[in-house]
């Protein structure tokens, strides 16, 4: 029995109704959990010494625009005795998307919780210092949502250059 | 108006900052950088200090942001492989490997063999190309300024290596998901094996100037102290982390690229302070140099391309011939090709520390999302836990020793 398995079957027995999917791809595997009982989850994780994932390696925000549930936040958690990594996964609604910060737990969380809600718009409840990181702090709107365009700069040839001049921001006339 | 919110945004971030005893100034505030030689880039530290030491610390980081991330999403996965080359600057192979590995693992596509010991090849090279990097800067930083310039010299050595190989100095994009670009020249062993006997001597001369050198040890030993759990709980990785004890290196850990086969030690100290990161990454120079002979004697004849046609191009040889190979051709160059839906997450050890690329895919020909998983981000958050209570010229010690390269950290 792997690690990975006793974790599982050690979530299920407290946490039973907050699993709702188990996923398992490319020797990866996901556990899908209810935003609700997040915080429960991970304090077993962390503080449970038979689990012992004292180890938060990643914190992702995805946006699946415009499918619904919008986002998801994978959680990248790592056993470092046992060799074993687990990937939480809470789905988000695109309204008001909320979570309780983990950084009580996992102090690593602060600065990729940041970034979360800098360039996906993810709030964390209980987060020490929530403000943009990467981003300016009069920036509007988050970079990384689907609905967020890319944005480009035109290509100026001799023949249209003042016409394509006069199209940007600082064009004075 | 912009002018009013930007005032906002800094009084806020100040407030943070100050404490009463910096409102009524008993302590002073001190901005460091963005632009200052000794912060690495473009880092920009608040200090609190009260006389030369600090109180309180608070990186303020993100001038570097390119959105790599965001672009990435906007191409095809083989033309979003050019974009990791600029994330961080002194490992850009070691970047390529990290996002073709975790295509890889996405679409399941097997890397042929000698294209396995080529990546090993490139990786532990970068390694020691940004290893003496952060030597000459870090040292260069406590005033060992000779230091710096004999670094550069060797590693403009490899740089020659990388473009042998690549065709171009730093960003190489040879590595490509299904194994690498094209096959290494013949001028390529012969490079290596003269460098390998290069170098040993050069490290001998710099651990002469700095292991013992009363002033070195003065301003390393007992600075920048963090515990091993601490350093866990933050996030840390890498030859930072070893150096507090833990015995955590993704090569051993999680093998990629056939890392299991090779003999090589995983260099530990307990010192957690400065001077025992610095002796980390010393050793760390043998044991990529002992990785680099090994894989030289493995490297056998082959392809070093799959030969799964879905995610590799056809041979050139074929286009002349083949009507349906000149389709194939510009199909995989245009198109790319789809990956199925899914996330996979790939770490790799990077000069850093743990690289990781989460990748997801939504069944397009495209990234739904991209995510690295930086070293110097993570590495970079416990500066300030390292430095309160120390002085500012240990300040700049300390973020000489976590090496950090500011590309890695805003991406």
């Amino acid at each position: 029995m792997t690690h990975i398995d006793t974790t599982i079957a050690s979530l299920r027995e407290k946490h039973m109704h907050a699993i709702e999917q188990i996923i398992s791809f490319r020797d990866e595997t996901t556990l899908l959990v209810s935003a609700g009982a997040l915080l429960h989850i991970c304090r077993d994780l962390r503080y449970d010494p038979a689990l012992g994932y004292s180890v938060l390696a990643d914190l992702a925000a995805v946006d699946y625009h415009p499918q619904r549930p919008r986002f998801a936040v994978a959680y990248l958690l790592h056993a470092l005795k046992h060799n074993a990594r687990l990937r939480l996964r809470v789905l988000l609604p695109g309204r008001e998307p909320r979570l309780p910060s983990v950084t009580g737990l996992w102090p690593a969380a602060e600065w990729p919780e940041r970034e979360a809600f800098d360039l996906m718009g993810i709030e964390f409840t209980g987060h020490p210092d929530l403000r943009r990181i990467l981003m300016p702090a009069d920036w509007e709107g988050h970079p990384l949502r689907k609905d967020y365009a890319l944005g480009y700069e035109e290509v100026q040839f001799s023949f249209n250059w003042r016409e394509i001049d006069l199209r940007k921001d600082y064009a004075q006339e | 108006m912009n002018q009013v919110r930007e005032f906002e945004g800094t009084v806020d971030e100040l407030k943070t900052l100050f404490g009463d005893r910096a409102a009524g100034g008993e302590t002073m505030v001190l901005n460091l950088g963005p632009q200052h030689p000794s912060t690495h880039g473009v880092l920009r530290l608040m200090l609190e200090l009260d006389g030369e030491e600090v109180v309180r610390c608070r990186p303020d980081i993100g001038f570097l942001h390119t959105g790599i991330e965001k672009n990435m999403e906007a191409k095809t996965f083989l033309k979003a492989l050019v974009m990791t080359d600029r994330m961080d600057y002194l490992n850009n192979l070691g970047n390529n490997l990290t996002y073709c590995l975790a295509v890889e693992k996405l679409c399941g596509i097997d890397v042929p063999e000698r294209a396995q010991v080529i990546r090993v090849l490139c990786a532990e090279l970068q390694r020691i190309s940004s290893h003496l990097v952060w030597l000459g800067t870090s040292a260069m930083d406590l005033n060992a300024s000779s230091i710096l310039i004999y670094c550069f010299r060797d590693r403009e050595r490899l740089l020659d290596i990388f473009e042998l190989i690549g065709g171009q100095r730093m960003m190489t994009s040879y590595v490509r998901p299904g194994g690498v670009w094209r096959d290494l020249p013949e001028e390529f062993v012969p490079a290596v094996e003269a460098f390998l006997e290069y170098l040993p001597g050069k490290l001998a001369d710099y651990e002469r100037l700095l292991t013992r050198n009363p002033l070195f040890l003065r301003r390393t030993v007992d600075v920048g102290i963090i515990a091993a759990d601490e350093a866990l709980a933050r996030g840390m990785t890498g030859a930072s982390l070893r150096g507090s004890g833990v015995n955590f290196d993704v090569r051993r850990a999680a093998p990629y690229c056939g890392y299991e086969h090779y003999d090589f030690d995983v260099p530990l100290e307990d010192g957690c302070d400065v001077y025992a990161r610095y002796r980390v990454r010393m050793r760390e120079f043998h044991q990529s140099m002992r990785i680099i002979s090994q894989a030289l004697a493995r490297l056998q004849p082959g392809a070093v391309m799959t030969d799964d046609r879905r995610f590799a191009p056809p041979p050139r040889s074929a286009l002349g011939r083949s009507m349906e190979a000149l389709i194939h051709h510009f199909k995989y160059w245009t198109e790319g090709f789809t990956a199925p839906q899914g996330e996979v997450y790939q770490p790799t050890e990077s000069p850093r520390g743990e690289l990781g690329c989460y990748l997801v895919g939504d069944g397009g020909a495209q990234p739904a999302r991209v995510h690295f998983r930086t070293p110097s981000f993570h590495n970079l958050q416990s500066l300030a836990h390292m430095s309160e209570g120390h002085l500012v010229a240990d300040l700049v010690a300390i973020i000489g020793s976590i090496d950090i390269v500011l590309g890695d950290v805003d991406r």
